[in-house]
């Protein structure tokens, strides 16, 4: 009975989805005040029913339904709560009804947040997400109903894939819903503006908040993805450039573009069809990679079980969303560049070659992940490129950003005195060598890529440090540091973490596979790791061989690691659970491999990764100033006194376009 | 020519690609792609031993012998899903066990193979991946069953499962070794 009522509940969200794409959009173009008022209400109850959907669905698995076909393929009776819990968004059923769930969040905000916005504006940005909303949930009711029910009920369910039991996965899909869809915010005040014709600055100045807030949650689920990868996966790796990891990383790409752009826009009034454009494009690469993940095009190991039908659905939607939206640009966008003229030396120019960059990054992975279609269509074979051409083209891509990132927040908007940004970085530039030096000579062999990451990091970091530092100086007290320019200084300081981790990572780990006879030692460096041998133990839903390591560091003891093999009972598939010494300096990371010989000896892997923590470290930071900026009252509060301000600037742009 | 359809106009281009890769995908098994190499010749090659890359070992080595010539690669989660059944089945198809390491660090699948075991009686490596094209090679893991003559009888995209090796290579394996008798 209570599954049944979850699919009537998500009927009734698509009716109500339907009712506020149609009515506010049509009463904003008729100027209806009765149609416009349809939204909010409309938003509300449809929150309301898919919030109960997923309860319900939440229900059946925490009640071990297994009558319910999803329940009974990624649940079992031996599997604790909390993975029962996250089991809901464990395959494609259920994290199709995450995602309509995050998206009718998402709506409620922007509904009860936007009261000082014009109300034909409102009406057009909720009946976009309505039409989004509707998509989806026509797409999930017809093709991957998570309701389904399997009858004759089996005794038991199939058990949760046993990568996905790990606490990295309960929070990585919400976080990076809440990413992709919070794009579809930015994207339906674009095209609002486009329908409306407020092709102004103002909608820019509204959508920036949410661009950043999208922009953090997306950070922070590409990061645990990450993270989790790190642990669960055994290796060590952090990033494998599979078509579902670009599939986030796309959007992410286009969405740093697209606040940066943003922030051209709204101050100066130029780039204004680009970051229409940009946030269009932020949105479509969401779908499309939820399109790669759910078609089956692409083999991945992500793959979520995949069915034409699928395909064929999503690839309609996709071609109407983003099809009608690159239409109505095509049809609406300014037709004169706006805004104030800018120097070649300007922020204006810094900012358009970061946009750039990152647009080609886009590009270049998205061409990397269709590859393998590609090659059929022009029938070369199925052809993938590896993790070799995305790591080469994305380090070209990116070298220039490190270069010129600290320059940034130096130039003035309009016209920079070059010289002068450059004689300030000039301590930036001369400690970041001297420590470099120092370093190559303090530590022998350290690989020139770890030089690079410290050498990039610190320009980096301690040009932004300069920044702070001037502002300090030279701003008047009370206006120094706004939320904004916190954010932006706190994001760009983790890029400089992000830089020094993954480089140094990547060039000095020490990665030793070594047979390992309980009561023996290893040394590694100045640490020793002591095998105390291996002993069976027993988890919920898995029996589990334990060995013990106690690492030394001259003979004190530092840490005691207990790596398992566990074999899950339900579907005996064997997973390797690395433990890990976290630390800010360094990891260690111990893996269990095979028996080998008959004295208790075991194959082991330890690894010691140098500042592998900072690469994540570095992505929080990132996310921290996302919302930071985000808080920044600047782009709430409407005093009079800020409009008068805004259309003092804003006046005079119409009068230039029309020169031009 | 109006700029601003431009973006239009390369998404009606990236549309029909992507319908043509559903067309693709569900009209061909992807796991099963007709190779045009299929009872071909596998083409000739020399690569290096992963363990010893001084040592070569080529096509003509390996000729007279039936073997399964196994792409995979440490950076390829799906070949950790294969791993384990090769370890565990891999002596039942009672032949040689060739590993092909594509596009890979030899440290890397060097330090793979020690986590997770070695099923194959020899590895050769492909850090280039050169002769992975002449085989075809679409990604990892892929698998390509060859007689004792050269020739190319069965290949086998995504990872091996035991239903595969059941249904698909032995039954192949036993009439190549019935032929060859």
């Amino acid at each position: 009975m209570l599954p049944e009522l979850g699919q009537f509940a998500l009927i009734l969200a698509l009716i109500l989805a339907v009712l506020q794409c149609v009515l506010p959009l049509v009463g904003a173009q008729r100027g209806n005040a009765a149609l416009i008022a349809v939204a909010r209400p409309a938003v509300a109850g449809q929150a309301v029913f898919v919030t109960a959907a997923f309860a319900l669905l939440t229900w059946a698995f925490l009640s071990q339904d297994f009558s319910v076909a999803y329940v009974a393929q990624n649940s079992n009776s031996m599997l604790p709560w909390f993975y029962r819990f996250s089991g809901v968004w464990g395959a494609h059923e259920g994290s199709m009804l995450l995602w309509v769930l995050i998206l009718a969040l998402w709506s409620a905000a922007v509904a009860a947040f936007s009261h000082k916005l014009p109300a034909d504006f409102i009406a057009r940005v909720l009946g976009v997400l309505g039409f989004i909303s509707a998509g989806f949930l026509l797409f999930t009711l017809v093709t991957s109903n998570p309701f389904a029910r399997v009858l004759p009920a089996p005794v038991d369910g199939i058990d949760l894939n046993p990568m996905l039991q790990d606490p990295g996965m309960i929070m990585h899909p919400p976080m990076l819903y809440m990413g992709y869809v919070g794009f579809s915010v930015a994207f339906s005040f674009a095209i609002a503006a486009l329908l409306g014709g407020h092709l102004d600055v103002a909608w820019v100045r509204w959508s920036r908040p949410w661009t950043n807030v999208a922009w953090a949650f997306l950070t922070l689920g590409i990061a645990i993805g990450s993270w989790w990868a790190y642990y669960t996966l055994g290796w060590g790796g952090w990033w494998f450039w599979d078509p579902v990891e670009n599939a986030s990383f796309m959007p992410w790409l286009v969405g740093t573009a697209l606040i940066h752009s943003q922030a051209v826009t709204e101050k100066r009034g130029s780039f204004r069809a680009w970051t229409l454009l940009l946030a269009i494009f932020a949105f479509s690469l969401s779908l499309l990679g939820t399109f790669l993940v759910r078609s089956g095009v692409l083999t991945s190991v992500h793959a979520f079980a995949t069915d034409p039908k699928r395909g064929i659905f999503i690839l309609a939607f996709l071609t109407v969303v983003v099809g009608g939206s690159l239409l109505i640009y095509a049809l609406r966008a300014p037709k004169v560049a706006g805004g104030e003229p800018f120097a070649a030396a300007s922020r204006e120019t810094a900012l358009l070659i970061n946009n750039l960059l990152f647009g080609c990054a886009a590009a270049m992975v998205l061409l990397g992940t269709l590859f393998p279609i590609i090659g059929d269509a022009l029938s070369l074979g199925r052809v993938s490129v590896g993790p070799p051409y995305f790591a080469f083209m994305f380090i070209l891509l990116m070298l220039p950003i490190v270069l010129l990132l600290p320059f940034g927040p130096f130039l003035h908007w309009r016209s920079a005195d070059l010289g002068k940004a450059a004689r300030a970085l000039l301590p930036a530039f001369v400690l970041a060598m001297v420590a470099t030096a120092a370093a190559w000579l303090l530590v022998a062999n350290l690989p020139w890529k770890a030089l690079a990451g410290t050498a990039g990091s610190l320009w980096i970091g301690l040009g932004i440090v300069l920044y702070a530092l001037s502002r300090w100086r030279n701003a008047p007290a009370g206006r120094r540091y706004t939320p904004e320019m916190v954010g932006m200084i706190c994001a760009h300081l983790g890029v400089a973490l992000f830089v020094a981790g993954v480089l140094v990572v990547e060039s000095t780990s020490i990665e030793r596979d070594v047979r390992m006879v309980p009561g023996k030692s290893v040394e590694i460096g100045a640490l020793r790791f002591q095998f105390d041998g291996v002993h069976d133990t027993r988890g919920p839903n898995f029996s589990a061989q334990q060995g013990t390591i106690q690492v030394f560091e001259q003979e004190r003891l530092i840490a005691t690691l207990s790596p398992q093999k566990r074999q899950y009972l339900r579907n005996s598939q064997i997973q390797t659970e690395a433990a890990l010494k976290p630390g800010l300096v360094h990891d260690l990371y111990v893996a269990l491999g095979e028996p080998v010989g008959t004295d208790g000896a075991w194959a082991v892997r330890i690894y010691v990764k140098p500042f592998v923590r900072w690469i994540w470290l570095g992505a929080l930071l990132m996310m921290l100033g996302g919302f930071i900026a985000a808080s920044d009252k600047r782009f709430r509060v409407h005093s009079t006194s800020r409009k008068q301000a805004a259309a003092a600037t804003a006046a005079p742009l119409p009068a230039q376009g029309s020169h031009a | 020519m109006n700029a601003r359809v431009l973006p239009l106009l390369g998404f009606g281009l990236l549309v029909v690609l992507l319908g043509f890769g559903i067309w693709w995908s569900s009209t061909h098994d992807l796991r099963e792609v007709p190779s045009p190499l299929i009872d071909k010749p596998a083409p000739t090659f020399t690569l290096p031993e992963l363990d010893d890359p001084s040592k070569m070992l080529g096509s003509r080595d390996l000729a007279g012998q039936p073997y399964l010539l196994n792409v995979f690669a440490s950076w390829c989660f799906a070949c950790r899903d294969e791993h384990p059944i090769l370890m565990r089945e891999g002596k039942r198809l009672g032949i040689r066990l060739v590993g092909f390491n594509y596009k890979d660090e030899p440290g890397d699948a060097k330090r793979w193979l020690a986590q997770y075991g070695n099923p194959y009686d020899v590895v050769i490596a492909d850090l280039p991946g050169k002769v992975a094209i002449d085989f075809g090679v679409t990604g990892a893991p892929e698998s390509f069953l060859v007689d004792g003559k050269g020739i190319i009888r069965f290949k086998y995209i995504s990872p091996i499962t035991p239903e595969v090796i059941e249904r698909e290579l032995l039954p192949r394996i036993a009439a190549m070794k019935e032929a060859a008798r």
